[in-house]
């Protein structure tokens, strides 16, 4: 399947998202630490790593919302946060941004001002988070995980071709996360890539790429049924956990030969 | 600037007051109330014949002053708490200018100074009957330039403030000089060289100055106009210095 979306696109269509040698600092920490990858359009990155490891950091480098120090970020074949990409780029961050004093609608519809959505846009966003029952209740009365699909609703009004989702499952019960990977799976297959970060490793499944981040180093971008080659296990937490393992010994390694 | 943007976002934060119902009434009643207060501590006062009241002087220069106060704390706390939960943030990631995001902020509460103030406009003229020379409707409009003062000050000031405690803080740093030295406690001509010089560069020394004027002449004089035009641009400054705090990338 993924095939037949490759020969559709168009021959030049440029990569989604492009790093190269990307390093960012959040005053004097250093959080990212040179990384190289693509992303191709209409495919879901997932980015993994332990907390603490640059996942939101690197997202917030897309959006272009987070100055680089070194290196750069391309998206959709332009400088990441350059003024015409705030029509296509959707963000969504870890903690639901929206107005708990609004409804679920007016939320909604104030976000899908920016991009002049109807209110036929606005409804099939909500619906398409499964709140339309809730549209004409005030957010802050919602609870955690509908609190959080407001925000995800506020995105996909939009209609971005790159869409990035911080840790959009958090909360969130085992139907409801199937329902979203469902639904992600459908944007992509139009054409829509997303960049989704999770530390619930049996997400990583629904994915078609994985970059694993680690003390923001790129530790490896491969797809899942490589992570479960590399790691040794279907299991793809232990997959995850045997490469983390492996480099963290590497590391210590280097350091005693270094000493 | 796109207008579609400006009034989704005026639509937005009225909507949002709307929903708060208790500060709404304390928006529109507080004012009136304390303007009453104002009326019955002058009531017994002994006049020479001729001599205009006390009132007529101190309630018509409160009238500009509610506002200015109310307007700069909603919008303080309201841009405060738009920084803090992350939907500016967000904002700034979608195609809004940031002019839109202002301007936007600064109708929907000059709609809500203009409500104020008609209502304290309203009961001073009716039921205290505030005798001035010119028209109530003048008095309105600066009141509601004053209001666009204050919301301009709180967009500015709330970028220097972490936290909602520290924002209600800079009401004494930016609000109440400006009402001691404004010309209400003491006329400006019997005020010291030093600070009649701050007097003459606060923006809210204006807006009394054009009340005077209002309350001495049945026409709107030219001067009134000159005073109106300096807040104008006094407030268009501070807003585009509140342009400025908004960032749409961090360090």
């Amino acid at each position: 399947m993924s095939h037949t979306a490759r020969h559709a696109a168009p021959p030049a269509a440029p990569a989604a998202i492009s790093a190269t040698g990307l390093h960012v600092a959040l005053g004097r920490t250093k959080v990212l630490h040179g990384l190289d990858f693509t992303v191709e359009p209409g495919r879901i990155a997932g980015l993994l790593g332990p907390s603490g490891s640059g996942k939101t950091t690197l997202m917030r480098a897309v959006v272009g919302v987070q100055r680089i120090t070194q290196g750069s970020v391309t998206v959709l074949g332009l400088p990441a946060g350059s003024a015409p990409l705030r029509r296509d780029v959707g963000y969504v961050t870890q903690g639901a941004s929206v107005y708990g004093d609004l409804s679920v609608e007016a939320n909604v519809r104030y976000f899908g001002a920016m991009h002049h959505a109807t209110a036929a846009d606005v409804a099939e966003a909500i619906a398409a988070v499964g709140l339309q029952g809730f549209a004409r209740q005030k957010a802050a009365d919602l609870s955690g995980g509908q609190f959080s699909r407001v925000s995800l609703a506020c995105a996909l009004v939009a209609h971005p071709k790159l869409l990035v989702l911080d840790e959009p499952t958090v909360g969130l019960d085992p139907v409801l996360r199937a329902e979203l990977w469902e639904r992600f799976a459908a944007m992509a297959a139009a054409g829509t890539t997303l960049l989704v970060s999770s530390h619930v490793m049996e997400e990583a499944s629904h994915c078609s790429s994985l970059l694993l981040l680690r003390e923001g180093l790129l530790l490896a971008q491969l797809t899942p049924a490589e992570l479960a080659e590399r790691g040794g296990s279907e299991d793809l937490e232990r997959a995850f956990l045997t490469i983390i393992k492996a480099a963290e010994r590497g590391q210590q390694e280097s350091q005693v030969a270094s000493s | 600037m796109n207008l579609r943007m400006t009034l989704a976002t005026t639509t937005r934060v009225l909507d949002q007051l709307r929903h708060d119902h208790r500060s709404v009434a304390l928006i529109l009643v507080v004012p009136a109330l304390l303007l009453t207060a104002v009326y019955f501590l002058y009531e017994n006062e002994s006049l020479p014949p001729g001599a205009t009241r006390t009132f007529d002087r101190v309630g018509l220069m409160m009238l500009a002053i509610f506002p200015f106060v109310v307007m700069f704390l909603v919008t303080s706390i309201t841009m405060l708490r738009e920084r803090t939960s992350g939907t500016l943030e967000r904002l700034l990631t979608t195609p809004i200018h940031k002019a839109d995001l202002l301007f936007g902020y600064a109708l929907a509460f000059s709609i809500m100074a203009a409500l104020q103030s008609l209502v304290a406009t309203a009961v001073a003229y009716w039921i205290f009957n505030l005798d001035i020379k010119g028209s109530p409707a003048l008095v309105v409009l600066i009141a509601v330039i004053n209001a666009v003062l204050g919301v301009a000050l709180g967009l500015l000031c709330s970028a220097f403030a972490r936290t909602e405690f520290q924002a209600v803080q800079f009401m004494p740093v930016v609000v109440v000089p400006q009402i001691l030295l404004c010309g209400l406690f003491v006329a400006r001509e019997h005020m010291n060289q030093a600070l009649d010089n701050i007097s003459g560069v606060l923006p809210l020394t204006f807006s009394v100055d054009a009340l005077k004027e209002i309350a001495g002449n049945s026409e709107a004089t030219a001067t009134m106009w000159q005073d109106a035009l300096v807040m104008g641009l006094i407030v268009v400054g501070v807003l585009v210095l509140a342009s400025l705090t908004l960032r749409r990338q961090t360090r």
